[in-house]
């Protein structure tokens, strides 16, 4: 059997991300007596391609045709499927992120797939076939079974540590036959933010709430962010008043991240905004009220003022880095 | 332009989340039920563009018993014209989009969120769209109708899309695609209860995967508590113990 992974690549390059997935599968493959097949489309140098080999991919498969750089969901979607078949994949798995949630639905469907989505660990059983994923925006767990005999899932990320594990490799052009008439969007604009550190990707993130009083009181976050390469996010009301992008917005209704370490400021910790934010792997609150349901979730806290409390910061971060 | 925005009965988000039969079902006793986060975003955004013409009927459509129905009455009190509820247990993602996709196919604009808050599947608007054959756009923060052309804001990495997409197409939305949700006025529950709400027989659909167990997370350790005027004492915490600095 194979196992086909979708390895989305940033502008030409890989994540961390791409490799928990390889990882993951390779996990898997070793329990199974399977094979990886990595699949990339756009525009990668085969330098890069040859990174996926250093986590156990047996093959890469690779699609360079530009009609995809549209990223419309029909034609990718009858890519990886296009993909699957030729290797005879019986499970295909994806990143639980934008893309990912975007095609492993399609994909399952055509393929006559069983699809469990965001899970976040290795199988609990291969027979039947059983895996564990968040529910209810991360208050529970559940196990599911999947009943069907191809699988597709999509992997949450920071649920499996990369490892190294070296593989000889094959790349090969792979040209699937999807029609002009598959690619049902066209991209008329695109506007992108360069120089910052992108939230998705964040190690570490800096966020502020409603304890920040107003829009112009970041300038500490900022400084802090920099000096730390973080991302910046923050609570609903803190976009909702414009103080900060409704692109920094975490929680149920903004993005979901879970990045090593996040630390924040002036945020009480709704179960809306903890639904966005609790897989991190370190939380730390900085809060004047020391009921704030944050510290409930939180692995380190200080109960004080932000106004005093991140110049403070700024001056220890300074001092360890020096 | 004809709009059909899928609608998703779960409880609400501020639910204590408890489980019952072994921890192989959710405890439903007491639970507040409303339209599902980003399906309540939807509906807002096409009634909206109704408002602003160029749009002559809004559906909205559940899967789920008769219980699902106070919900679909407050999505006909927030504006849509006329509801479908296919009256059969909601088991997983591919037996819902398989109902779902027996009453899509005269719709131009199909609206679905990103996930449902209960399940957090992220699977019935592409899964429905595949089973149509017809395109889909994920990510979709913006939704407007230009002589009669359709056009979306798609979130990317690091920002975001203009696209002009062809019909039917399902919208798979999230953040941004309305501002608030729309509160029913008291005219819209009056008028509510006119509009026809139908109720139709499931066509056979398998599921393909199923719930075993439930857990509730561990209890998470103490947090460790650092003095206010000692901010030095956290770093080195998150640097040498935490090992994430
Ligand atoms: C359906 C729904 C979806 C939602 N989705 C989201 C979501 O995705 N993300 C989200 O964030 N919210 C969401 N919310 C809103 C959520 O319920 C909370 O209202 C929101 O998270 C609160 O933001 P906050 O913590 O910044 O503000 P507040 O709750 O007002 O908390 C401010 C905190 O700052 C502290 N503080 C004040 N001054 C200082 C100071 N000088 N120094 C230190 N601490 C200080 C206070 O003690 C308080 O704890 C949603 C709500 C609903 C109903
Ligand atoms: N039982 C259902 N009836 C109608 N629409 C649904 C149902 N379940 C999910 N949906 C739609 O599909 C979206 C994603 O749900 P899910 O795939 O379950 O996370 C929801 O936001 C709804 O728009």
């Amino acid at each position: 059997m194979s196992i086909l992974v979708y390895t989305e690549n940033w502008d030409g390059k890989f994540k961390k991300f791409s490799f928990e997935l390889v990882s993951y599968a390779a996990s898997i493959a070793k329990q199974t007596g399977s094979t990886v097949t990595a699949l990339s489309i756009g525009n990668v140098a085969d330098s890069e391609l040859q990174k996926l080999s250093n986590y156990g991919t047996n093959k890469v498969l690779k699609i360079t045709d530009d009609r995809f750089n549209s990223l419309d969901n029909k034609a990718m979607s009858k890519a990886i499927v296009a993909a699957a078949k030729a290797e005879g994949a019986k499970m295909i798995i994806l990143a639980h992120n934008n893309l990912g949630k975007a095609l492993a639905p399609r994909v399952a469907v055509r393929l006559q797939a069983g699809l469990e989505t965001g899970v976040v660990a290795l199988p609990v059983s291969f027979d039947p076939f059983i895996v564990k994923k968040k529910v209810f925006t991360g208050k529970a767990f559940a196990e599911v079974k999947i009943n069907a005999n191809v699988k597709v899932i999509t992997l949450a990320q920071n649920s499996f540590e990369p490892v190294e594990l070296h593989h000889s490799e094959t790349i090969e052009a792979f040209n699937p036959q999807v029609a002009d008439s598959d690619f049902t969007t066209t991209v008329k604009e695109t506007n992108k933010v360069t120089g910052k550190v992108l939230l998705s990707d964040a190690e570490i993130v800096v966020s502020g709430g409603r304890g920040m009083k107003s829009g112009d009181n970041w300038g500490g976050l900022e400084e802090m962010a920099d000096l730390l390469s973080a991302g910046m996010a923050c609570s609903r009301p803190v976009s909702d008043e414009g103080w900060r992008s409704h692109t920094e917005h975490v929680g149920q209704t903004g993005k979901i991240i879970a990045p090593n370490l996040y630390m924040a400021f002036g945020i009480s910790g709704a179960i809306q905004h903890l639904g966005g934010v609790s897989s991190s792997k370190v939380i730390v609150a900085v809060n004047k009220d020391k009921e704030a349901p944050i510290f409930e979730v939180a692995d380190y806290g200080i109960v004080g003022d932000v106004f005093t409390v991140i110049p403070q910061m700024i001056e220890a971060i300074k001092e360890m880095k020096s | 332009m004809k709009i059909l925005v899928l609608i998703s009965n779960v409880p609400d988000t501020t639910t204590k989340i408890r489980f019952k039969s072994d921890n192989t079902a959710f405890d439903d006793a007491g639970v507040q039920w409303i339209i599902n986060p980003w399906d309540e975003l939807a509906l807002t955004r096409a009634v909206e563009l109704k408002e602003m013409g160029g749009v002559s009927l809004i559906t909205v459509a559940n899967v789920g018993n008769a219980t699902t129905e106070p919900t679909l009455r407050k999505a006909l009190a927030v504006g849509a014209d006329d509801a479908i509820r296919i009256d059969v247990e909601a088991r997983d993602a591919f037996e819902v989009a398989t109902q779902l996709a027996s009453v899509a196919r005269d719709y131009d604009l199909i609206m679905a969120g990103i996930e449902a808050s209960d399940y957090n599947g992220s699977a019935v608007g592409g899964m429905l769209a595949e089973l149509l054959d017809i395109a889909s756009v994920s990510s979709v923060s913006g939704i407007n109708i230009e002589n009669g052309q359709l056009f979306f804001n798609r979130e990317i990495d690091g920002g975001s899309q203009v696209l002009s997409v062809t019909t039917p197409v399902v919208a798979i939305v999230q953040k941004g695609i309305a501002k608030e949700p729309r509160i029913p006025a008291m005219r819209g529950i009056m008028m509510a209860r006119k509009k026809e709400l139908k109720v139709t027989a499931p066509v056979s659909a398998e599921d393909r995967t199923s719930f075993v167990r439930f857990e509730l997370p561990p209890k998470k350790a103490a947090c460790k508590m650092v003095a206010e005027d000692n901010a030095k004492e956290l770093i080195r915490l998150l640097h040498e113990e935490a090992k994430v600095l």
